[in-house]
């Protein structure tokens, strides 16, 4: 779909025939996880998981979640990459397994969870040379990658991932164990870095909230939410509009999150947002991606919000850690792969109405003020600079 | 126009005054002041300050000359001929250095042009301090309007006080006059006369490095021969002819600058075609003769603006003249000046190709470095080739590379181990830069075309050709429009070949733009060159489709190599174009009935601009796909940031 360089093509290219290879395959049927094992298949996994994360949460399935999740991160975390090596016979080891082991933290986002689970694959890897080891690498990210091919912060996170740790002089030293615990420290570093990407950006957008703004949110991001309970709990006076964020209702969560910090909420149905864009001093959107314009992908009715942001002169501001920065350029909303999303109207559709399920759409650079990202605050066009240094 | 003349020739009092002084100056204004005979006097005016800034030397002497000579006489003498006009730019200018009086050049403005009152003005300043001098130039002016180009020449030597003061003044006019006698030279006499020329002035180089102080003497014997000549010939102009190419060799070889000069000047990608020195300087060197145009576009008079359809015959009848010019980039220079090859990459491959040639037959000189020869070699061909056809900047970009690799190459090799070299890193260029570079962007731009869509693109770029054939090869259903435009109906030709794929397409000139917009769903053009600040340089007519495509809400994506990034800004497509021959938008074969404008350069309030390039601002321009990927026009000058080095391979 996208290319970095010349030689990348030829990397997609070897890259689709991996994935059509047995092996490959054998890893797929185990990535459903367990909790949406009936999920249509129409459904964009990235949505499902969303769904998971941010649907009622109860606590039973968060002990569940938790105690499926705990031992096998510990072991990964903590136990020899020998020993594992002795545990895990060929292809015994998964990532997506793994991905989804760390996935079921509500709180980790999916690139991160991917971006660990390549750590660990790094770690249990049997490979003797470091060729062997990037392609073993490789092979992971690509099924990690092709798991969910709608997801564009895992692609993203993915091909970062393999960026960051495969560039390095490390790959030139001698010694096989040394290369590879090199990468496996840029791995974790990685891993940390975008960790820890949310609370930089909290930190990094607290200077653009000022006391008595009224702020208006689209979606349900953490990345936001977590920005303004920074700015709260700072001690900033502000007020939030939350959309209603249908279908999903992730305006709903997110006032619900809001209210729990006493950060005062209106809620807005998704149509109201011109109605009251005057009383607006900021928007503040998340993004399932940005691409390479420096324009983002994001949740439905983002384009209609900044659209209308800009029309008014409204700043629009975007919190995205810099993992979900990927190689694509939309030209329009129909350029982009689509992620579908059933939509529950509440009452019996005709089968001969259309309905347009498509969750997200694209903001196209020049409505975006700027993007908050854990590299620093940037204007969109920097978002290419930093892509373009990246990867060629 | 009118208003941005108007400035200009407010400005230009000053640049006169200070040149009035200075008795170089004066020649860069005569230089101005032939092509007015009708219109051309404002370009005039452009021309005239640079000149005048330019030299600095000798001050008062012309005057008591000129004073000396009788306007009235000179007057009524030779009449110029309209042939002299248009050759004259160069030649009028050099016979006012020659007389070295200023006030005669403006004089000659002034009877020339009537419409510039702030000139005139001047001008009458001028010419009442020194008449003399006015009176000369205007003499000579006004001679040459009924006579033949020839007059020019002789003219240039008559100024009989001049001469004297000349010879004491020093190198400086020395240096005009060759200058003069140079040119004259080339646009008046035949070939034969020019080939000796060029082979006296060569002869002469090598002595005039070697005694300086016998210049003066010999300039100013030169002079007194050629005003002696002048006033003989005045009212006779074409015995000048023969005079003049007898003095000019003699001149030059007294003033003949050493080749650093070449060197330094040569490659300037972006000479100012109205600085009148430096274009003096270039046109000694030029092998092609080239003919400014007569009624030159105002606006872009800093552009060279030839004669069409003469250079061609011209050159091809010195071929077997040109000994410093490689056969190879002979045929290239040829075939770019005939229009055989155009696109940027087609004319980059030809030139590169071409310097491969001239390499493998390359060898050093005794007592010469290879770096050093090499280059000053692929100097001369390169002016050479801007003599043909000014550079693209793709091609300013890929000459670039050639000499950092040349200077780059390790002194200890050897001669057939650099040429070798060389010869590799030209093929990897070509491969690399362009080829390869253009099979990325295809792969690229195939993901932006999905079933159904509706492609626009305009003229005939080579990117998107490939891209569309690819696209096509893939299954993809796509319908293309082609928009044309005249002269160049370039679209033709690619027209032809996608129908020839089975491409269906629609046809269009870019008149109907506005109306078949509205079907298109994607434009993709091609580029001469992006700019650092986004700025998409490309074929004239380009601009207007873009901004189109944008007001409809039309992706627009740009298919440009990374080569032919520039990292300079430009704004407008003023600053920096090219002309084309303003004969392909006057005349339309086989339309007879509106090919009134036959006689177009006898008309003096008529200027024909036949823009070749236009830059189309960022803000049209959706996309850029590069061999880098596809990037937003405000990631160009990362990537030229970030990899001006690859590409010159340093």
């Amino acid at each position: 779909m996208w290319y970095r360089s010349a030689s990348f093509i030829l990397d997609k290219n070897q890259n689709d025939g991996v994935l059509a290879k047995p092996e490959s395959r054998l890893l797929s049927p185990t990535a459903p996880p367990p909790s949406m094992a009936e999920t249509l298949p129409k459904i964009s996994a990235y949505y499902q998981t969303r769904a998971a994360h941010h649907g009622v949460v109860t606590s039973d399935w968060l002990a569940q979640a938790q105690a499926a999740v705990g031992p096998s991160t510990e072991d990964a975390a903590s136990e020899d990459s020998s020993s594992l090596k002795s545990a895990d016979t060929g292809k015994a080891f998964s990532v997506i397994d793994e991905f989804n082991n760390w996935r079921k933290q509500p709180d980790l986002a999916e690139a991160v969870a991917a971006i660990r689970a390549l750590a660990s694959v790094i770690r249990s890897s049997e490979a003797t040379t470091m060729m062997e080891l990037e392609i073993e690498l490789k092979k992971a990210s690509d099924s990690l990658k092709s798991w969910d091919t709608t997801s564009i912060s895992l692609t993203a996170g993915c091909d970062l991932f393999m960026r960051y740790v495969t560039r390095t002089s490390a790959l030139e030293y001698e010694d096989f164990n040394s290369a590879k615990s090199r990468l496996l420290e840029r791995a974790e570093k990685f891993g940390e870095i975008s960790y820890k990407a949310r609370r930089i950006i909290a930190m990094l957008s607290q200077d653009f909230i000022f006391d008595g703004c009224t702020i208006l949110v689209h979606g349900f991001s953490r990345v936001v939410l977590e920005v303004l309970r920074t700015a709260a709990q700072s001690g900033k006076l502000f007020r939030v509009f939350c959309t209603e964020g249908r279908p999903d209702r992730t305006g709903l969560r997110l006032s619900n999150e809001l209210a729990k910090l006493d950060i005062p909420v209106k809620l807005l149905i998704d149509s109201a947002v011109a109605y009251s864009m005057d009383e607006v001093d900021m928007v503040f959107v998340g993004a399932d991606g940005v691409v390479e314009s420096g324009g983002i992908i994001n949740m439905m009715g983002t384009y209609q919000i900044a659209l209308v942001a800009k029309s008014m002169n409204k700043p629009v501001y975007v919190a995205a850690e810099s993992y979900k920065f990927a190689r694509l350029y939309p030209l329009d909303q129909k350029d982009m792969v689509p992620a579908l999303r059933p939509i529950d109207f509440g009452v019996p559709i005709p089968s001969k109405v259309e309905v347009e399920t498509s969750a997200r759409d694209y903001t196209p650079p020049q409505y975006l003020t700027l993007l908050f990202t854990d590299l620093g605050v940037l204007t969109p066009s920097v978002v290419s600079d930093e892509l373009i240094q990246l990867y060629l | 126009m009118d208003a941005r003349r108007v400035p200009r020739t407010v400005s230009d009092p000053k640049v006169r005054q200070v040149g009035f002084f200075t008795p170089g100056a004066p020649p860069d204004r005569s230089h101005s002041g032939p092509p007015h005979p009708a219109s051309s006097s404002p370009p005039v005016a452009d021309i005239s300050p640079s000149g005048n800034s330019l030299s600095p030397v000798m001050i008062p002497p012309p005057r008591h000359l000129s004073a000396e000579l009788p306007r009235g006489s000179h007057l009524p003498h030779a009449p110029l001929s309209p042939m002299r006009a248009r050759d004259s730019i160069p030649v009028g200018s050099y016979n006012p250095s020659e007389f070295a009086s200023p006030t005669a050049s403006e004089f000659t403005e002034d009877a020339l042009s009537p419409n510039w009152p702030v000139r005139r003005s001047n001008s009458g300043k001028f010419a009442s301090s020194l008449p003399a001098g006015g009176f000369d130039m205007s003499s000579v002016k006004q001679n040459n309007f009924p006579a033949s180009s020839l007059t020019t020449v002789s003219i240039v030597k008559m100024p009989p006080g001049i001469t004297e003061k000349d010879g004491g003044a020093g190198v400086e006019v020395q240096k005009e006059r060759n200058k003069v006698g140079s040119k004259p030279l080339k646009e008046k006499t035949t070939k034969a006369q020019r080939r000796a020329l060029q082979e006296a002035q060569r002869a002469a180089k090598a002595a005039a490095k070697a005694d300086g102080s016998e210049t003066p003497a010999a300039s100013s014997g030169v002079i007194t021969s050629a005003n002696a000549n002048q006033l003989k010939a005045s009212k006779a102009s074409l015995q000048r002819k023969d005079s003049s190419p007898v003095a000019a060799p003699e001149k030059r070889s007294s003033d003949r600058a050493p080749d650093k000069d070449r060197k330094k000047d040569v490659p300037h990608p972006r000479m100012q075609f109205d600085d009148e020195t430096r274009v003096e300087k270039a046109k000694k060197r030029s092998v092609v003769k080239q003919t400014e145009a007569k009624n030159r576009v105002e606006l872009f008079r800093h552009l060279p603006q030839y004669e069409h359809g003469t250079r061609l015959a011209d050159l091809e009848s010195k071929l077997f003249q040109l000994d410093p010019v490689h056969p190879a980039v002979y045929k290239v220079g040829l075939r770019y000046l005939a229009g055989d090859i155009s696109g940027g990459n087609a004319r980059c491959i030809a030139m590169l190709q071409a310097f491969q040639e001239s390499i493998k037959d390359y060898s050093t000189p005794p007592e010469r470095a290879l770096i050093r020869d090499l280059t000053t070699k692929i100097n001369s061909y390169v002016s050479f080739m801007i003599e043909c056809r000014p550079l693209s900047i793709s091609m300013g970009n890929a000459i670039r590379f050639l000499k950092t690799r040349i200077a780059k190459l390790p002194l200890s090799l050897s001669e057939s181990e650099a040429k070798a070299i060389l010869l590799s890193d030209i093929d990897r260029f070509i491969n690399e830069k362009i080829i390869l570079a253009d099979k990325v962007i295809v792969k690229h731009a195939v993901t932006k075309i999905t079933d159904g869509d509706v492609l626009l693109t305009y003229g005939s770029s080579s990117a998107v050709e490939l891209l569309l054939l690819h696209a096509h090869e893939l299954g993809k259903k796509f319908r293309v429009v082609v928009v044309d435009s005249r002269p160049k109906l370039e679209g033709k030709l690619l027209l032809r070949r996608l129908v020839g794929k089975g491409i269906s397409c629609t046809y269009t000139h870019i008149n109907a733009v506005s109306y078949i917009m509205h079907e298109v769903t994607r434009v993709f053009l091609g580029a001469s060159s992006v700019l650092s600040n986004g700025t998409v340089y490309s074929r004239v007519g380009t601009a207007s489709v873009a901004m189109v495509a944008h007001q409809f809400r039309i992706p627009v994506l740009v298919c440009c190599e990374a080569y032919k990034f520039y990292e300079r800004v430009q704004l407008d497509s003023i600053c920096s174009n090219e002309l084309g021959d303003p004969d392909a938008i006057a005349k339309i074969p086989g339309r007879n009935e509106i090919n009134c404008l036959d006689d177009w350069p006898n008309s003096e309030n008529l200027q024909l601009l036949n823009l070749i390039y236009d830059a189309t601002p960022s803000d049209y321009v959706s996309m850029i796909i590069t061999d880098y990927g596809m990037i937003p026009p405000t990631s160009v000058p990362v990537i030229v940031r970030e990899y001006r080095r690859e590409h010159l391979w340093t």
